[in-house]
């Protein structure tokens, strides 16, 4: 279950709307940053806190791509790969981290250090190639701009 | 031209709410609550204003539909759910002028007799979240947002909905299926949000640019409004300029304008002065245009005649480097993930079309290949739930009729001659 404290802070967002179920997606957010990935425990916790049937807690968290549904590693790199930032030169960035920190699309590297996820634009194009490590921006990437950045997230 | 939606963003702190009230802001607010919200609507219809999220429906058409609807409360939900590929023209307005959109927001509350606002923000910008909540914050202590705005007595509510990574979302029926806390999947219509949206209530879903226009309106006036820029559809436009151009970024510029101006004096033109090969003038769901296409006035009315669509005036230009056949497969595989799967022909249809695009790029096309894609083009136009589809058929369509060449010589050549490139 979780704590009396995230508990207050879900009440206090269920506040914000007319029908609880309206918290779901925000209560989905907390329960990532609580389990670190959405369990089959952190739905049950959600749906608990809110009082809405665990099937709709599943069906809603399985639609939107932001939530992860199976562990992650400790740094989550979600490099756009769409058509700005694919024909500045997105796709060979894949490979190169794929082969520099061992971590493919959808995966996670065998030291647990980044997983990768190929986001669908992040609106970042004007400064395209760009991905998002965790919940910070990094624009006009190249392999060596990667490596100085990555390098930083231990 | 004056800047008004980006007015002062290279100030390193105006999305402090000190700033933007040092630079003016919140003034139009007090000057409404003085007038009245009738007139408020007035100088809406006369400025023209129309939505500036895509589909350029008149703001204040929008608006009279909800307000003869004798069901309160009334929700106005902002919509920042900035999906489209090509887009961060609404990034600069949440993350350097949130107040902008906040003083908007309270006036066409106060207008529409709404007194709950959300604003449904993209979960891919987690900078924009932190922003808008700090400012938020710091509006109601200075009794901007609250139950009694500006001692006035007036009541608007404001909160930030993080949306979690799914682009249908920013179509406005998706939208408040999600802020209800369920899949974003569109809704029949009608009934139209504007009599049954959030909650079974009448919901106003308005773009971050179209609500951040409203202060300006107030300032200057609708007449004077209304003559910024095309008669049809006035006002200042932000254009996101992307691809190989020399200076890419946000420009505020008059509605209208020229797609070659855009590209070759604002954005400086084609990259270390490469041959043009094409277009995209609205955000990947618009379609393709070749070089000799691009004079054409960027605005609702005019675009459609140049064989495309304003969009959301996301400006992506490509050089000869870069393979059509691949830009439309890849657009293909975002069509296809991103459909919500609640209708056919999208679902089907877009999981066809990048099958088939993807054996031309990968050199295992046959003949037929180009007459299929053209067939299940076809077979979903008009057939579908939302203009996700319709989106997807018109960009294949597009790209045929202007580069058929290419997806020929892919199947002749059984390979792509720019592969490398990728």
């Amino acid at each position: 279950m979780f704590n009396e404290t995230v508990l207050k802070e879900i009440e206090e967002i269920k506040a914000k709307y007319p029908e609880r179920r309206s918290a779901l997606l925000p209560s989905l957010y907390i329960a990532q940053r609580e389990f670190g990935w959405l369990s089959h425990e952190a739905m049950e916790c959600v749906s608990k806190a809110l009082n809405v049937p665990e099937a709709m807690v599943r069906g809603t968290a399985s639609f939107y791509s932001m939530y992860k549904h199976k562990p992650v590693g400790r740094h989550v790199i979600q490099l756009c790969t769409n058509i700005s930032c694919m024909i500045l030169g997105a796709e060979k960035l894949v490979d190169f981290i794929g082969t520099r920190y061992e971590v493919q699309p959808g995966g996670t590297s065998p030291d647990n250090r980044f997983s990768l996820v190929i986001m669908e634009c992040i609106g970042a194009c004007g400064t395209a190639p760009a991905m998002l490590v965790n919940t910070d921006f990094h624009e006009n990437l190249s392999e060596k701009r990667i490596e100085e950045i990555l390098d930083k997230y231990k | 031209m004056e800047k008004f939606l980006l007015k002062n963003i290279e100030n390193p702190d105006s999305a402090d709410i000190n700033e933007y009230v040092k630079a003016g802001g919140y003034k139009n607010l007090s000057k409404v609550l003085e007038s009245g919200p009738k007139e408020v609507v007035e100088e809406v219809k006369k400025s023209g204003l129309r939505g500036r999220g895509g589909a350029g429906f008149p703001t204040a058409m929008k608006w009279s539909f909800a307000m003869a609807d004798p069901k309160f409360p009334k929700y106005l939900m902002c919509n920042a759910d900035e999906g489209e590929p090509g887009t961060f023209k609404d990034r600069p307005i949440l993350e350097k002028n949130p107040h902008l959109l906040i003083e908007g927001m309270v006036i066409s509350g106060y207008a529409l007799g709404s007194e709950y606002g959300y604003i449904y923000l993209r979960g891919e910008y987690p900078e924009a979240n932190d922003i808008l909540n700090a400012a938020i914050r710091q509006a109601y202590e200075k009794n901007y947002l609250g139950d009694n705005i500006n001692g006035k007595g007036v009541r608007f509510h404001l909160s930030v909905h993080q949306g979690a990574g799914a682009y249908i979302c920013g179509e406005e029926t998706a939208l408040i299926e999600s802020i209800e806390g369920k899949k974003g999947q569109p809704r029949n219509k009608p009934p139209f949000p504007v009599n049954v949206g959030a909650w079974s209530m009448p919901t106003i879903v308005n773009n971050v640019e179209t609500l951040s226009n409203l202060p300006y309106i107030i300032e200057i006036g609708g007449e004077a409004y209304s003559r910024i820029g095309s008669s049809e559809c006035p006002g200042p436009k932000l254009f996101s300029v992307s691809g190989h151009v020399e200076r890419p970024g946000v420009y505020e510029l008059p509605m209208g304008i020229s797609l070659k101006d855009i590209i070759y004096n604002h954005a400086g033109g084609i990259k270390d002065n490469a041959k043009l090969k094409a277009v995209i003038p609205g955000g990947i769901s618009t379609p393709v245009l070749p070089p000799d296409s691009i004079d054409c006035a960027m605005d609702f009315v005019s675009m459609p005649k140049a064989g495309s669509m304003l969009g959301s005036g996301a400006v992506i230009v490509m050089d000869d480097s870069v393979c059509m056949v691949r830009v439309a497969y890849r657009a293909l595989k975002f069509f296809e993930h991103e459909s919500c799967g609640k209708c056919v022909p999208c679902r089907e249809g877009t999981d066809w079309l990048r099958k088939v695009l993807e054996r031309i790029e990968y050199g295992k096309g046959t003949e037929g290949d180009i007459e299929l894609l053209s067939d299940i083009a076809e077979i979903m136009s008009g057939k579908t739930f939302c203009p996700l589809g319709d989106g997807a058929a018109g960009v294949v369509t597009a790209m045929i009729k202007h580069f058929r060449d290419e997806f020929e010589e892919h199947i002749k050549n059984r390979k792509c001659s720019l592969a490398d490139s990728y």
